[in-house]
């Protein structure tokens, strides 16, 4: 009897929160990370720490972490700490405008501030397995956290701008972002599925690179998809997209390292 | 600096079987990709892995170019005293890696 109770009374509760949730983003939430529609086996690889190649640059990333660093001899550890309370839910939030700046910069450029103002050491290569290694170090600790981008409110235009290049077609085949992964995601591309590029595993084992790569490089590998020129590493409009997608992607969970095929 | 994950039980019982698991870093580069120069890429690939228990060897495998990279490798094995797994992996370009993990047998 007990038990019909707690299941009377849980219920409409239950329905409550799955309403309000629906409500709040609109209805059913359509939106799908990469992961749902990977092959089984490679869930599989992405779940267990054991198999995933990610995890190799996590474990160079924990020990570049406590290793001191350029003219100031500091680790990172000696200001942040442990990563698992000083950076957990950081890689959520990124890119984010820093103190004392007017634009804003991803985890790389943070990554990349903290190199040459704290730790003055040189500024490290795009892509460099030290910089993948902290990158993925960092998101590790975020793994399974909501993507949460802050409510800055002077992000807006940067974001405006990233939703303009989602949008604009570009490049010789005249393509946008959104040409596939709004209006055709679930499609197939050749034979790859068009998947909605929400960035929810990132930094990611790529087994197509046979290496860890950034959202930049996952960007770059688009524009030239799209017979456009890429940007250069540093360019503010990766920034911009990055932040657009962050907010289009606002809640889903953060793998962490993820495979993609 | 090489980096490697190795996970296996660090206590067992004699006679059950275990598995142990290896993941290497390591470029598995072909020798028969061009770079960017247009030259080839000298092939780099991990040649051989072994396993030994107390100086025993209880596993083997020869790797190919066509392995991807970060290698990785699971195999099961009887456990019979306590001591020492050591595993190595040897191959191209004076590449030498040892590992050891240590089993106790309850």
């Amino acid at each position: 009897m007990t038990w019909l109770r707690i299941v009377l009374m849980a219920a409409p509760v239950f329905a409550a929160s799955l309403d309000s949730l629906a409500l709040a983003q609109g209805g059913v939430d359509q939106r799908r990370s990469g992961y749902q529609d990977m092959s089984p086996a490679l869930q599989q690889m992405e779940d267990d720490e054991m198999s995933n190649p990610g995890m190799l640059f996590v474990q160079a990333g924990a020990a570049l972490w406590k290793q001191p660093a350029g003219k100031a001899g500091k680790s990172c550890a000696d200001c942040h700490g442990a990563v698992d309370t000083s950076m957990k839910g950081v890689a959520t939030r990124y890119p984010e405008i820093p103190k004392g700046m007017a634009t804003p910069v991803d985890l790389d450029g943070r990554i990349e501030l903290c190199r040459t103002t704290q730790q003055q050491a040189g500024k490290p290569a795009p892509e460099s397995a030290d910089l993948l290694a902290l990158a993925a170090y960092v998101t590790y600790a975020s793994r399974g956290l909501p993507i949460s981008p802050p409510a800055d409110p002077r992000l807006a235009p940067f974001r405006a701008e990233g939703e303009a290049m989602f949008k604009r077609r570009e490049g010789q085949l005249n393509l946008s972002c959104a040409n596939c992964h709004d209006t055709n995601a679930g499609k197939k591309l050749a034979g790859a599925l068009i998947p909605q590029a929400h960035p929810t595993g990132y930094p990611i084992y790529r087994l197509e690179w046979q290496t860890l790569g950034s959202l930049k490089r996952r960007l770059r590998n688009c524009l030239i998809g799209m017979r456009t020129d890429a940007y250069a590493y540093d360019a503010p409009q990766y920034v911009a997209l990055e932040l657009y997608l962050m907010d289009r992607a606002k809640g889903m969970k953060l793998e962490g390292i993820g495979i993609r095929p | 600096m090489t980096n490697a994950l190795i996970k296996a039980p660090k206590t067992a019982k004699r006679g059950e079987t275990i598995e142990i698991k290896a993941l290497i870093q390591h470029p598995m580069e072909t020798g028969f990709r061009p770079g960017t120069n247009g030259r080839m890429i000298p092939r780099n690939i991990i040649e051989h892995f072994s396993a030994a228990w107390n100086g025993e060897e209880i596993f083997r495998m020869t790797f190919s170019p066509a392995i991807a990279a970060n290698p990785f490798v699971s195999f099961f094995t009887v456990v019979r005293d306590s001591g020492t797994v050591v595993l190595r992996w040897t191959g191209d370009q004076d590449f030498r890696v040892e590992e050891s993990i240590a089993i106790a047998v309850t």
